[in-house]
């Protein structure tokens, strides 16, 4: 019963902040909504029991992603209002399109016989219980998906140089040193060997 | 597996050597030099030659079984499959031994007579492709590869008549060879289509296989007339034989043709391309034999062939005009036996042909060198001193060419006369009277031009016909171009070429008439058909064959046509233009060449035009330019600037689109799957 | 107990919003990006709750490779962001048509 309350204090705060992520006016309260909406997702999967993603999600999402998202937010010169205008002139096709797609997924639950006293755990039992949910993890993760994880290293480091490349800025008239240049320049560049014909006497 | 059967290896060796020879010669040509472009090239037809002969020694001495399979299946259509197989048999080693005997001859020759040319090596390549070609067509045991050596040797044709590619007379000429050949090969086609209709095979065995059933079944064409499907298919394949062997009214390539260098005209237009018609009608003998309607047809085309076409060569000047006239005669005889249902009479004559015709075509040649290609024979006359071996040579290949007993035209063309005389068959009346009647023309013109040329004056030396080589002299001689005999290369193929010219038809008569060399490759029904089977009682005895021949008409109507030429243009060589004045009509005609060409030029291409240009105007800009083509352009370009509205370039749009997907689908899913 | 019915109709209220806030927020690109963070975490909330129906640790092997996706997705997001402030001096979506072509 108490994780009952707490299950559904949570959805609360989840969809609260949520709807705040989409109706704030001002990114930087949006970017600090969705902060607390990956907060209490996290919260949400601990009360599921997976803690591995519970952590990450925070250690990721909210230590990473989401100071980015606000870094950025902060950074750049955003004219709100300008931002805001026509605010609601689309605003009711995306609450009918919100509602049609609430009732579609809500119909497909109701009606794959998923009644609403089926427990999350009465399912299938996991393979060895005596595991944490870390551990299972890991013991698939370095095995059957070892090809995958490695993968998905490769596409941070690509992400992060396209990110690099993207924003990187070559500004023209900066007095900087060459280093490499310097090194490589040789006598013939710098001096010339001029042979002048001595003045005649007059 | 039998001792003694073919080997496969061995078969595709054959047609594969001159292949492998042309495509050296033709694309390396350049690097490898002229000298062994020739040598690459006759090494590939001289080996094809004797392998040739090895299997015609297995398959007639030895008595190896019919060779009948596929060596190679390219792919399956619709359950039909398309394959290269072989058919070995008596008919067809036959084929291969003269075919890679006479490339033999002609690759040797081509050297003495081309040693000028620059395109000497594409020459050589040409000529090998056309013996592999050949090879094909003889060797096939189906439709379709027997209709890519028809296709490739036509090919072939067109190139090497075109040879001389700068010549707007030589570029006509080709074109005119593979305009008039497509009509011929539309009804081969047609006749395969028909073939495929009825049995949905390929295969020749198939096809003769089930005559009965096609000859029972019926066509209809042309409103709701119902026709005979056999007299339909035979008659179709016979169109094809026509354009190939240049039958009447397909025959105006043919002559036009000699613009080719002579080794060409001796090879393709004379020996051997020329007789795949009367070797394919041969072949499809079980078909023939099953329709009536088609034989008479055969008959009454290779009659009129052989008559009127013989007339022509009277009145010709140029040297290989009037072989090519002989030709075109003799290949009505051939068509003549096969419409009388003596197969073995026309491909024994079509192997004795292909000796001495080629014999005549290279003697005509090396004349030709010896007049530094002038090949007018009126400029000719008393050669013989000059030129003793092509003298002797083109005299062996005339006295064959008219029959002369014990000379191997006499053996095939009595055979064929015999035939004719004792077929019941409709159009047989006809078809007597005008082999009888070739026998005197053809001994006419062939002796008009062995007296012109090698007899008389020596008219060489004033010319009174000077033609355009007079004017452009790059010989440096002085005026008067004393002949001369040619080199070894030029006359040892005709010395070659004469042995057979002579033996081959007494040796060859007992077994392939009399006996049964073709038993098995050619069916007869002997039933309806009774022709062969009189010959077959001559032919069993050469040596009487050739004596009794004094006492029947052919050899006195021979003997007429050479005393009338002999008289005419010997004796009274001013009597010819008296009677070609009185008879100026008469000349006309046949100067014209009955019309054909006019007819063809004004008639047939002049409406051909018509209906291209009308095609062109209305069905071409109008249709398919304005309707179709710009029509569907701008339809598509009126939908585009509508749906163009969809694209508003806004991110949002498309993600406002993606999400209402979204939840169609699943709203689909919902409902039909849920 | 928590059902699985429960974790699902979050998860699609979740998603709900997130569409909402896709067409709300049109004109505004890094609302736009926490739209979609908000919509990968729906379908992530379906990942885990399956995993934990079904017993099997492979959903939330998935769910890794979707967050790592998606870090990667929202630092080239922003780095784009950041080129088009640059070069126009703001990041309104209603002025960018270049999509047309």
């Amino acid at each position: 019963m108490f994780v009952q309350l707490l299950f559904y204090t949570f959805s609360l705060v989840l969809l609260a902040t949520a709807a705040g992520v989409i109706l704030l006016r001002n990114p930087v309260h949006s970017a600090l909504c969705l902060v607390l909406t990956f907060f209490t997702s996290a919260a949400i999967w601990l009360l599921i029991e997976a803690e591995f993603l519970a952590i990450v999600l925070v250690l990721v999402y909210v230590g990473a992603v989401m100071v980015l998202f606000l870094f950025v937010v902060m950074m750049l010169d955003i004219d709100i209002e300008e931002l805001r205008a026509g605010f609601t002139r689309y605003a009711w096709i995306g609450g009918i399109t919100a509602l049609v797609l609430v009732l579609e997924i809500v119909g497909v639950v109701a009606t794959r016989g998923l009644s609403p006293t089926i427990e999350l755990k009465a399912g299938i039992p996991p393979s060895d219980p005596t595991l944490s949910n870390t551990a299972e993890l890991g013991a698939v993760l370095y095995t059957k998906y070892v090809y995958p994880f490695e993968l998905a290293a490769m596409l941070l480091l690509v992400a992060i140089i396209a990110a690099i490349v993207l924003t990187m800025r070559h500004r023209q008239g900066l007095k900087v040193q060459d280093v490499a240049k310097q090194v490589a320049t040789r006598r013939e560049d710098r001096v010339r060997v001029l042979k002048v014909e001595a003045e005649r006497r007059e | 597996m039998n001792q003694n059967a073919l080997n496969p290896t061995l078969l595709l060796a054959i047609p594969l050597l001159p292949l492998v020879a042309s495509l050296v010669a033709g694309l390396a040509g350049r690097f490898i030099g002229r000298a062994a472009a020739a040598g690459v090239t006759i090494a590939g037809v001289a080996l094809a030659c004797l392998l040739s002969g090895i299997v015609f020694w297995q398959v007639v001495v030895d008595h190896a079984p019919v060779f009948n399979q596929a060596v190679y299946t390219w792919l399956v259509s619709d359950g039909i499959p398309i394959q290269i197989g072989f058919l070995v048999d008596s008919l067809t080693v036959m084929m291969m031994v003269v075919v890679t005997f006479v490339s033999l001859c002609v690759h040797v020759y081509t050297i003495g007579y081309m040693h000028e040319d620059p395109g000497y090596q594409r020459f050589f390549s040409y000529i090998s492709l056309f013996t592999f070609a050949m090879l094909m067509l003889v060797m096939s045991n189906n439709f379709l590869q027997l209709f890519f050596g028809w296709e490739a040797v036509g090919l072939v044709s067109y190139l090497l008549i075109g040879f001389w590619y700068t010549r707007p007379t030589a570029i006509f000429a080709n074109m005119k060879a593979f305009l008039v050949n497509r009509i011929g090969d539309m009804g081969f086609l047609l006749g395969i289509a028909g073939i495929v209709y009825f049995t949905g095979s390929l295969q020749y065995t198939d096809a003769f296989a089930s005559v009965d059933r096609i000859a029972s079944d019926q066509f209809t064409l042309f409103g709701g007339h119902a026709w005979n499907a056999l007299t339909v298919i035979c008659i179709l394949l016979f169109i094809g034989a026509m354009g190939k062997s240049a039958q009447v009214p397909l025959h105006v390539w043919l002559p036009d043709s000699m613009e080719g260098p002579t080794p060409i005209s001796a090879l393709i237009h004379a020996a051997t391309m020329v007789t795949a018609g009367i070797f394919m009608v041969a072949r499809m003998s079980p078909l023939f034999e099953g329709s009536d309607a088609a034989l008479s047809f055969v008959l009454v085309i290779g009659a009129t062939t052989a008559l009127f076409m013989g007339f022509l060569g009277i009145i010709q000047n140029d040297i290989k005009r009037v072989v090519a006239y002989s030709t075109l005669s003799q290949l009505g005889y051939m068509t003549v036996a096969l419409g009388v249902s003596a197969y073995s009479a026309g491909v024994f004559h079509l192997m004795t042909h292909a000796f001495f015709k080629a014999l005549l075509f290279l003697a005509a040649g090396s004349v030709i060198i010896g007049m530094h290609h002038d090949q007018d024979i009126r400029n000719m006359g008393g050669l013989r001193k000059y030129m003793p071996i092509t003298w002797i040579t083109s005299l062996v290949g005339s006295l064959a060419l008219i029959g002369t007993p014990f000379f191997s035209g006499f053996y095939s063309k009595d055979s064929i006369i015999l035939a004719v005389e004792n077929s019941p068959i409709w159009g047989a009346g006809y078809a007597t009277f005008a082999v009888l009647a070739g026998v005197f023309v053809t001994a006419f013109y062939s002796f008009r031009m062995y007296f012109l040329v090698f007899h008389g004056e020596e008219r060489f030396r004033h010319k009174p016909f000077p033609g355009e080589h007079d004017h452009v002299d790059s010989h440096g001689h002085a005026h008067v171009h004393v002949p001369h005999e040619s080199p070894w290369v030029v006359w040892l193929p005709l010395v070659l070429l004469a042995i057979p010219s002579v033996i081959i038809g007494f040796i060859g008569i007992g077994p392939m008439l009399a006996g049964s060399f073709f038993d098995g490759a050619i069916f007869i029904d002997h039933e309806k058909h009774p022709a062969m089977h009189h010959v077959a009682e001559h032919a069993a005895h050469a040596m009487q064959m050739g004596l009794h021949a004094f006492a029947t008409p052919p050899f006195w109507l021979a003997l007429a046509g050479v005393v009338a030429a002999w008289f005419l243009y010997l004796k009274r060589p001013a009597l010819p233009a008296a009677i070609a004045a009185h008879l100026k009509p008469l000349v006309r005609v046949l100067e014209n060449k009955y019309y054909f060409d006019w007819f063809n030029e004004n008639v047939i291409a002049r409406l051909s035009r018509g209906i291209g240009q009308l095609f062109w105007r209305v069905g071409d800009r109008v249709i398919i330019d304005g309707a179709l083509v710009n029509g569907s352009a701008l339809a598509v370009g009126w939908v585009a600037s509508i749906a163009r509205r969809v694209q508003t370039g806004f991110l949002y749009t498309y993600a406002f689109w993606m999400v209402i997907g979204l939840a169609l689908l699943l709203g689909w899913f919902l409902i039909r799957v849920g | 107990m928590i059902t699985l019915q429960q974790m699902l109709v979050l998860s699609g209220l979740l998603f709900a919003l997130a569409v909402a806030g896709i067409f709300i927020n049109r004109k505004n690109i890094i609302l736009l990006l926490m739209c979609i963070e908000l919509l990968l975490l729906a379908a992530n909330f379906n990942f885990v709750a399956f995993s934990r129906y079904l017993g099997n640790i492979d959903g939330q092997v998935f769910v890794f490779f979707v967050l790592t996706v998606a870090a990667a997705e929202a630092a080239i997001g922003l780095a784009i962001l950041v080129c088009l402030f640059r070069l126009r001096r703001g990041i309104g979506v209603a002025d960018i048509s270049t999509l047309k072509g």
